[in-house]
């Protein structure tokens, strides 16, 4: 059986369930405990499990991922909520040089089950310093684990298993996915880490996406369905691990590809998997691999200049159509 | 709150002797592993903890299993004190597989979670909210466990110091900072990094109960954290304390330390830590020049062993390291 919640309510059922199972969990963010968090996401857990376990934090971003980092490192199982990625960057040493290194630094003694929740994203008009999509950041250092979930399913399963693994978990959220529905499954329900999904089986050309742009692609597709056109759309889930296996297997079935990104498109992670795909997926490939991604500038405020920042349904569709009708280059036989 | 100093009540013998023996057992380690630095078995950086063997010895002393300690760049002595086997830290610093890291961490990252010593660090100021989080977490699982951060002056001046000491007197945690004021950061002077040079008046700026104690003084550090430590255990944390000291050196090995003068270096080398250790050996507990001897000598041949050892340690291999980082 399943039940259709908001992505928001499934983050709170997976918290509330792994709170429940291990009294090692507990959390700590801004404005998380009594208000319940900006997004709700924390709603009701103060009182039901306590000031010890759910607990407000001053504005100390450096200090709150170092102290659930550390605490982390002591056999606890932290949960800290970051409001905006955006301010994740005060934290980026505790992230960066104590979380990700660790576990090798120790030799493989030393575990860090510590888990950063965040959001980030363009949104209505939050302008340059709280619309940023940071995951390549996270993702370029070895040693964490990147997740971006687009459902509420996908957003419980993945936050259950963070909350039993031993790595640090960069949990990045969408600010418009919050009020979204999905069905999710009753019952135990856990996806691992490395384990892509598709959104939308295919055979045309296959669309990778992630966090806000799989329900961006997935109207895409439908507009493209309707033009003859059928898309296979894949969510990997996590970037870090990342399913290289699902994304060759449908390249090698479609012999295209399009990736979507919200980020901007320098230093980005589509380009990392583009790279993957020609060295891996090469002679399978009929076109150009098409990246659709935000422009290399800071997101401003106004709404329409913000649209124009970042991937549209249309500029999906634009791109399904270039790779699909890109003419191969024929070879001379020698 | 004020600036206390700790007098000694009659201490044992066995104490006396034990923080004698961590002092010497620093001393060595570090005189010893700087010719083996010059030699050039050890790789990398060294930061040599001579000079301040004195906090490191009488904060441990006042601690117990279970406890935890996060340690910084300068973190030989810490981890010694906290009764590190020498065998694994030697060979450590010679990246051998029987080091504490396996040859991955090096002297800047020895840790050993599995008896709380949650590492040195390579990030100047970093150990403080590692530190403060691994007493929120004894506290979220109800055990009575303190933790000890040995930050320093130059980390004093970094943001996360007052973002997670302020956590840690919100949430009331058993948590002691312990600052060793060496009075330079790299080479700077803490005159010119700061402008309140007694460094425990942070700590009272928000809120949380701070002292100062010479750092040189092996049993008055140990009085004090002894006190400090009981505290916390009531729920009475956190507690600053800031041990006023001063490296035999420079920064690390390769640093003359020009920028140090004479006579401040001669002032501090006639208060040295570990002399002062054998004085209080010798005149309170009575025990004969003989005695000393012993001492030194079990410890010098300890570590003599400890080379050995890691000289007859094989490195990590290849094949091991591809296996090892598969998972990343």
């Amino acid at each position: 059986m399943a039940r259709e919640i908001m992505y928001r309510d499934a983050l709170r059922e997976a918290i509330d369930e792994e709170m429940a199972r291990d009294k090692t969990v507990f959390i700590i963010g801004e404005g998380i405990a009594e208000r319940g968090g900006s997004y709700k996401v924390t709603e009701g857990l103060l009182d039901k499990y306590g000031p010890k376990r759910v607990r407000d934090t001053p504005i100390a971003e450096a200090g709150m991922i170092g102290v659930g980092v550390g605490a982390a490192i002591a056999g606890a199982r932290p949960i800290v909520e970051i409001l905006y990625i955006d301010f994740a960057m005060l934290g980026m040493d505790m992230i960066v040089n104590q979380a990700a290194k660790f576990r090798l630094m120790t030799g493989g003694d030393g575990r860090v089950p510590f888990i950063m929740r965040t959001q980030g994203g363009t949104g209505g008009g939050v302008a340059a310093q709280h619309s940023q999509s940071l995951e390549a950041m996270f993702y370029h250092i070895p040693g964490l684990k990147v997740v971006m979930p687009s459902t509420p399913s996908d957003a419980k399963g993945l936050l259950k298993y963070a909350l039993r693994q031993p790595d640090p978990v960069m949990f990045l959220e969408h600010k418009h996915l919050y009020m979204t529905k999905g069905m999710v499954p009753d019952g135990e329900h856990i996806i691992a880490f490395g384990k892509g999904d598709i959104k939308r089986p295919g055979k045309d050309v296959t669309v990778i996406a992630w966090s806000n742009m799989v329900p961006r692609t997935l109207e895409a597709a439908e507009k493209l369905a309707a033009e003859g056109i059928e898309v296979e759309v894949i969510d990997p889930r996590t970037l870090v691990p990342l399913d290289k296996e699902m994304i060759l297997t449908s390249v090698a079935k479609t012999n295209r590809a399009v990736i979507v990104q919200e980020a901007v498109r320098r230093g980005g992670v589509a380009s990392d998997i583009a790279s993957i795909i020609q060295e891996e997926a090469f002679y399978h490939l009929d076109a150009p691999i098409e990246i659709v991604a935000g422009l290399n500038i800071p997101i401003p405020f106004n709404l329409e200049l913000e649209k124009a920042s970042v991937p549209q349904v249309d500029d999906i569709v634009a791109a399904v159509k270039r790779s699909l009708h890109a003419k191969p280059v024929a070879i001379a036989a020698e | 709150m004020s600036a206390q100093t700790h007098k000694a009540n009659a201490p044992s013998r066995e104490l006396l002797e034990k923080l004698f023996r961590t002092a010497y057992k620093i001393r060595v380690f570090e005189t010893e592993g700087i010719k083996l630095y010059r030699q050039g078995l050890i790789r990398g950086y060294f930061h040599p903890y001579l000079g301040q063997e004195g906090i490191a010895t009488g904060v441990c002393a006042a601690l117990k299993e279970g406890d935890y300690i996060a340690s910084t760049h300068r973190g030989h002595g810490h981890c010694i004190a906290w009764g590190a086997d020498v065998n694994r830290m030697v060979a450590e610093l010679l990246q051998k597989e029987s080091g504490y890291c396996r040859g991955y961490g090096g002297s800047m990252h020895i840790a050993d979670i599995s008896v709380g010593n949650l590492g040195a660090n390579g990030i100047v100021g970093a150990g403080t909210p590692l530190g403060v989080g691994a007493a929120l977490a004894a506290q979220i699982k109800g055990s009575d466990a303190v933790t000890v951060t040995f930050t320093t002056d130059g980390a004093s001046n970094n943001g996360t110091f007052l973002e997670s000491l302020n956590l840690a007197a919100i949430w009331n945690l058993a948590f002691v900072l312990v600052i060793e004021n060496n009075q330079y950061a790299v080479s700077t002077r803490i005159e010119e990094s700061t402008r309140e040079v007694d460094l425990y008046k942070r700590g009272l700026s928000i809120g949380v109960e701070s002292y100062q104690v010479d750092g040189n003084d092996p049993l008055a550090v140990y009085n004090l954290t002894q006190e400090a430590v009981e505290k916390c255990r009531r729920g009475e944390g956190p507690i600053l304390i800031e041990a006023k000291t001063y490296r035999h050196m420079g920064h690390h090995v390769n640093d003359p330390g020009k920028y140090m003068p004479a006579e401040k270096l001669a002032y501090y080398k006639d208060r040295d830590p570990v002399d002062r250790a054998r004085n209080a050996l010798v005149e309170m507990a009575g025990i004969d020049a003989t005695e000393i001897e012993a001492i030194e000598n079990e410890i010098k041949q300890e570590f003599e062993a400890a080379v050995e050892f890691s000289k007859a340690s094989r490195e990590i291999s290849i094949s091991e390291f591809h296996d090892f980082v598969a998972a990343y």
